[in-house]
């Protein structure tokens, strides 16, 4: 069995809507039989909890050059654009 | 299973059709309202309106009717709880995913927020909300705090 992917989901004050977003995505990828290890912070706090992650989800604009995949959207609060961001997620947590 | 939105606004601090010059101000009177009520510490407005300056939170429905969720770290909150405003003018909030795009908006949710486990079904409940574009073009219409409760029962 292959490692579980961690994925960072990161918003304003790493409560509000990162929570949201977390929760959205472990649901929506449960149905497409994907799990992954999920942690939240503010975008602030994103460079200093890079080193074990592979993917960084926010809300609100990441300092450039992580150094990983990153993907910022507000599909999981809006609903606009949600199956799109999933497949993206899906990409790198399968890759 | 969430609980409607109606469980977590306070009747006291819906205000519907309200004039407001800009984004700091609509936040000021929500703030205001979470405060007499008892929700949130004196810093709670001040801590919000920086917290939008720097990380916005306006968020795009691809209309007219877009919204904003201001909200602070839980140091400045009491109690978890829900304040909202319908504008009769929209004003402009920062885009929360790209800070040099404007929004006009014309729903405003003011989240008093002391926990993320505590209140994933209150966020989760806005979002729902917002989802639903008649939902927002009813509350825009509605004149009546029970107009509101009806909505979002």
């Amino acid at each position: 069995m292959t490692k579980q992917k961690t994925v960072l989901f990161a918003c304003g004050t790493g409560i509000a809507t990162s929570t949201v977003v977390a929760h959205a995505v472990a649901d929506a990828l449960k149905e497409r039989g994907i799990s992954f290890n999920a942690r939240q912070c503010k975008v602030a706090e994103v460079a200093g909890q890079i080193d074990d992650v592979d993917l960084v989800v926010s809300t609100a604009q990441l300092p450039k050059d992580l150094g990983k995949p990153v993907i910022t959207t507000l599909a999981f609060l809006t609903g606009i654009g949600k199956a799109e961001a999933l497949d993206k997620i899906e990409a790198v947590l399968r890759g | 299973m969430a609980k409607a939105l109606m469980n977590y606004l306070d009747p006291g601090a819906i205000i519907l059709g309200v004039e407001a010059g800009n984004d700091q101000e609509i936040i000021r009177i929500l703030s205001d309202r979470l405060h007499s009520l008892g929700y949130v510490k004196p810093s709670f407005a001040e801590a919000v309106l920086a917290r939008e300056a720097e990380l916005p939170t306006g968020l795009p429905l691809g209309s007219d009717n877009n919204v904003a969720i201001p909200h602070t770290d839980p140091e400045h909150v009491l109690k978890p709880g829900l304040a909202m405003a319908t504008l009769c003018k929209p004003v402009a909030f920062s885009n929360m995913e790209d800070p040099d795009e404007k929004l006009q908006v014309s729903v405003v949710f003011l989240m008093a927020l002391s926990d993320k486990d505590q209140q994933i079904e209150m966020l989760q409940e806005i979002a729902m909300t917002i989802q639903s574009a008649d939902t927002i073009t009813a509350l825009m219409q509605s004149n009546t705090v029970e107009d509101v409760a009806r909505l979002l029962a």
